[in-house]
């Protein structure tokens, strides 16, 4: 198991807002144990056949150990330290444009509190069709043996897709979030992914800006022992513009696609020219 | 959000940072009641860097030089964009020049202050070996240690290593509750009678942020007209300088898009994401920002999840009939209900593709 599976307890954060309430079902389609939801002042309540508290405090009484938090990005910080507070594991953040400081302050304290922090600005985590946190749409995914690991949403459905069409399948397929400072990175999900018995190949789906490609890069060069395969978004970007992510943009010089394209290379790793060309160097 | 100069410092002031004594202007005539010593110093107020190499800034020692200054200067433009500010300062006797910096590390995941005895110049240009990077850690924050630290590596004697650490303390403060992404001070000055004097101020303020700062009124003038018509309403938007229109949805997806166009040696005009829409009129409305940029041909490119392939192909068809587009359009639909988008769109006679690769090839070949 890679962050989550069958047995996942997981809480929805702002389950009753229209993101909450749709992408709960569909999670809940797609074989998630969705236990219930968190709106303040809506306790008592029932969304999707699941129970609604006021707070997470109440809501431990379920017994989950993931939370999915989908609330407005100024109450994200809030949100976050409830959960941790109150001694949820897992915590993924789907909202997009959280403050960068908050951001800091959840990484900061997700460290001191050892707890794992997905995102923010990400599309979730699936492990078809055991469970699901987020967004993804159901139908792209086939159970398999291949990872993805995203810093982006559309892109990400897209080399899934891909995959799904040429015949293989999918064991975890997880977005790290757009943003300049998110909580898991490249680096820390192939530690996790390394010994994971339902994986034999990795792809990263990277883009500018950062330097979470150059780290993965440097940690596959001194030996990992399965096939890992890149697409990296950007090539065509130019320095100092934002390139829709608050994390895709290239300052000083640090960032670029072809910093991240020359170390993933030099690690042995594959990186496509176009997303669809991503099963062909998996079968390669 | 970058801040003009005079914005960054009158936070400075705010946060007891030391600043010269200066006024704003935007006429000649304004300069008549300025009371400050002379000489003084003519800023223009630009958000881009190097202002001082491409001539905008000046030095007076009379009120007859500075009003002589402050007319070229408001009436030339500066690297293409006419300058609407000047910031008139008492002119410091400089003793020696400092660097100085707060800014977020996205690697390390924490603030950073950076810190130089070699400053006034481009820091790009400063010598490694010159520049200190502290990492803060995050839940500490401020303490009087970390200026004891980074004062001897810029060789500052017990009197100044008291100033700096009051003043890396005000520093870090405003970079705290203003939530700046970064708050530069090049130079920071020591005067010829020993103070630290901010002779520079660079302010960026996370504009993710800004439902808490509502006493910041920035400016958006380092982008285009377009960037911040698309801004406002509300669309992922950036101008570049090829000659085909694109619109995608997602970030990521949107920047394959652009690197598949290069690919084939062509050059994007711009980037566009919808987001995550199901709008009609969300599609329709982004076309018009695409023809204002007058691109050579349109490449559509979506994948469908929240944003549904047949309202895309809805938001279109409307677009092409309400703007009469006539240029060279190619439309890849893939993913929720991309069957009735393509079916929508060749009924309006427009072909879609369902691979992107397909679809870029397309628009190589309608561009020879």
């Amino acid at each position: 198991m890679v962050l989550i599976d069958a047995k996942t307890g997981i809480i929805v954060q702002g389950i009753t807002g229209h993101q909450g309430a749709f992408h709960s079902a569909e999670m809940i389609k797609f074989g998630a144990r969705v236990l219930g939801g968190v709106t303040p002042g809506k306790g008592g309540t029932k969304v999707n056949g699941v129970p609604v508290f006021d707070t997470v405090a109440d809501a431990m009484s379920l017994g989950p150990s993931a939370s999915m938090i989908s609330v407005p990005a100024p109450y994200v910080r809030d949100a976050f330290f409830e959960a941790i507070d109150s001694g949820i594991g897992l915590v993924y953040v789907l909202t997009e444009h959280v403050p960068k400081h908050d951001e800091l302050d959840l990484y900061a304290n997700a460290k001191r509190k050892g707890i794992v922090l997905v995102g923010p600005n990400g599309p979730g985590i699936s492990v078809p069709f055991e469970s699901k946190i987020g967004i993804m749409p159901n139908h792209i995914f086939r159970k398999g043996d291949v990872a993805v690991v995203s810093r982006s949403g559309t892109l990400t459905y897209e080399i899934v897709r891909a995959i799904t069409d040429a015949g293989m399948g999918e064991s975890t397929v997880i977005g790290l979030g757009g943003d300049a400072v998110v909580g898991l990175s490249f680096l820390d999900m192939l530690k996790l992914l390394g010994p994971d018995k339902s994986t034999k190949s990795i792809v990263l789906v990277g883009e500018i800006g950062g330097t979470a490609e150059e780290e993965a890069a440097e940690y596959i060069s001194k030996g990992f022992d399965k096939k890992v395969v890149s697409y990296i978004a950007g090539r065509s970007a130019p320095p100092g513009k934002r390139m829709g992510h608050a994390g895709a943009i290239i300052m000083r010089g640090r960032g670029t696609a072809e910093s991240k394209i020359r170390a993933l290379t030099a690690a042995g790793v594959a990186v496509a020219d176009y997303p669809q060309d991503i099963p062909a160097l998996l079968k390669q | 959000m970058n801040l003009y100069e005079f914005q960054g410092k009158e936070l400075f002031r705010k946060f007891g940072i030391p600043v010269p004594e200066g006024v704003v202007v935007s006429q000649e005539s304004e300069l008549d009641s300025v009371k400050i010593g002379w000489p003084v110093v003519v800023k223009s107020q630009v958000l881009f860097g190097g202002r001082g190499k491409a001539g905008g800034i000046r030095f007076a020692d009379d009120l007859a030089a500075a009003k002589a200054a402050a007319r070229d200067l408001l009436s030339a433009s500066l690297k293409g964009s006419r300058v609407k500010r000047l910031l008139v300062e008492q002119k410091l006797k400089i003793s020696r020049e400092l660097y100085l910096s707060i800014a977020i590390d996205t690697s390390r995941k924490r603030p950073v202050i950076m810190a130089s005895k070699s400053g006034g110049m481009d820091i790009e240009s400063v010598p490694e070996s010159d520049l200190v990077a502290r990492p803060v850690d995050t839940l500490i924050g401020f303490s009087p240690y970390l200026a004891n630290e980074l004062a001897p590596k810029l060789d500052l004697d017990a009197a100044l290593s008291k100033q700096f650490s009051a003043l890396l303390s005000n520093l870090y403060r405003l970079f705290d509750q203003y939530d700046a992404e970064l708050v530069e001070i090049n130079p920071l000055v020591i005067t010829a009678d020993s103070k630290l004097v901010a002779a520079d101020a660079k302010v960026v303020i996370d504009q993710d942020s800004l439902f808490r700062h509502q006493d910041i009124t920035g400016s958006y003038e380092d982008m285009t007209a377009l960037e911040n018509e698309a801004r406002m309403k509300g669309y992922s938007f950036v101008e570049l300088d090829g000659n085909i229109g694109v619109i995608a949805n997602g970030a990521g997806l949107t920047m394959a898009t652009l690197d598949s166009l290069l690919l084939h040696s062509l050059k994007p005009r711009n980037f566009l994401d919808l987001g995550g829409t199901d709008s009609v009129e969300t599609v329709k409305n982004a076309f018009p920002l695409v023809l204002a940029a007058e691109p050579k041909a349109i490449l559509v490119n979506i994948f469908g999840g929240v944003t549904k392939c047949d309202t895309v192909a809805q938001g279109i068809i409307a677009a092409k009939s309400e703007f009469g587009i006539d240029m060279p359009m190619v439309v890849r639909l893939s993913g929720v209900h991309e069957e009735e988008g393509r079916a929508l769109l060749s009924s309006s006679g427009i072909s879609a593709f369902s691979n992107m690769t397909d679809a870029v090839k397309k628009v190589a070949e309608l561009m020879g």
